[in-house]
């Protein structure tokens, strides 16, 4: 069985997360594209702390029997995972676009160099 | 809410009009084919009127189409969303100076010879805003996906109780603003699905918009940029957006844009 003092730590440790993305938002830090995963994360995870029982039948479920809050850095590896996936997408989309930009801005200070003064 | 059987159908029956700076701002993705025609409406509408298209990162001939016609084009480096390419005709609205901006999209579903309801409350001072909606009145035409129609009952539900005032259609881009309206969004202009933030921005900034009915026809080229799965995406997103910004002082980021 789960210790209830890992089901009390590790649900105000989940829901700590929550808000703070959620107070990351507000405060236009974090846009809410990005801001889902970490959501899904947070809300996961503290369901999977405060629902005891499901902890339990969840670790039973996937053969996990002697300590079922093992399964619970499990869910939250797959999800940390899951963000560093997708934020490697987005890094490789950045810096695509990185290039793009550089390439036009490089041929239009060209175009404007180009130009007489009188003609701007 | 002014009434469909004055709406005049070409700007000169619009007073004070002339003397207005106006610009349309033309949205396009990939529409090569629909965006001559919407051209051509828009100059039928009112010869006055400037015209930008703003090409987001289209991968066919949409900037070309749009050269042809001579109309400005704001060619985007790539794709941006819906958002960032209409806010980028709303900078280059501001920082020209414009005192009304329509938009318009590229695909030919907005009808340009319904923007007199559009430009008539605002040019009469009635609101800062005016958004053609389809479901203000039984207006008819527009089919859409079941996902999508209900989507936008929903949105529309949650929006009209969050800004205390009945709003039909949180989706719709057929737009006039007038300098508040423009000034507003180009300094801030909520990202991909962004017409229902915007819809709440603008009520939170405590402008006042006006919803006009008007029919929307099928789209005239290209793809909705729209499928089943990412609507449910959007939706989430956007509920998540709406709410989050409910506790918001500010809704606007303070460095100024201009």
């Amino acid at each position: 069985m789960t210790p209830l003092a890992v089901s009390i730590a590790g649900a105000i440790a989940s829901f700590t997360l929550v808000l703070v993305v959620l107070e990351l938002i507000r405060s236009h830090r974090l846009r809410e594209r990005y801001a889902l995963l970490w959501l899904a994360t947070g809300l996961t995870l503290t369901a999977l702390s405060a629902w005891r029982n499901g902890l339990n039948t969840l670790a039973r479920w996937v053969g996990v029997r002697s300590y079922p809050p093992a399964v619970l850095f499990a869910v939250g590896i797959l999800f940390i995972l899951a963000v560093l996936l997708h934020y490697s997408t987005v890094i490789s989309r950045l810096s695509d676009q990185n290039v793009l930009l550089a390439q036009r801005l490089a041929l239009l200070e060209e175009q404007v160099a180009d130009e007489p003064i009188s003609e701007r | 809410m002014s009434d469909m059987t004055i709406a005049p159908a070409r700007a000169e029956a619009l007073p004070g009009l002339g003397e207005l700076r106006r610009v349309a701002i033309v949205p396009a993705l990939n529409e090569e084919r629909a965006l001559p025609a919407v051209i051509d409406e828009l100059r039928a509408f009112d010869p006055g009127l400037d015209i930008v298209v703003v090409d987001d990162g289209s991968t066919d001939g949409t900037a070309a189409a749009a050269t042809a016609k001579s109309v400005r084009v704001l060619r985007l480096p790539f794709n941006l969303g819906i958002g960032g390419a209409v806010q980028t005709g709303f900078r280059f609205a501001f920082e020209n100076g414009y005192d009304l901006a329509v938009r318009v999209d590229g695909d030919g579903q907005h009808d340009p010879s319904q923007l007199g309801r559009l430009i008539a409350p605002v040019l009469a001072g009635e609101a800062d805003i005016a958004v053609g909606s389809r479901f203000a009145m039984d207006a008819a035409g527009y089919r859409s996906s079941r996902t999508r129609r209900i989507g936008i009952r929903l949105l529309a539900a949650v929006v009209s109780r969050i800004v205390g005032q009945r709003v039909t259609d949180t989706t719709s881009g057929f737009q006039a603003l007038n300098r508040l309206g423009i000034a507003l969004f180009a300094r801030d202009y909520p990202h991909d699905y962004p017409e229902v933030e915007a819809t709440v921005m603008v009520f939170r900034h405590r402008l006042r918009l006006l919803e006009v009915p008007v029919t929307m026809r099928e789209r005239g080229g290209g793809a909705s940029s729209i499928t089943t799965l990412r609507s449910i995406y959007y939706m989430i997103k956007v509920l998540l957006a709406i709410f989050v910004g409910l506790f918001r002082r500010n809704v606007v980021p303070q460095e100024d844009a201009s």
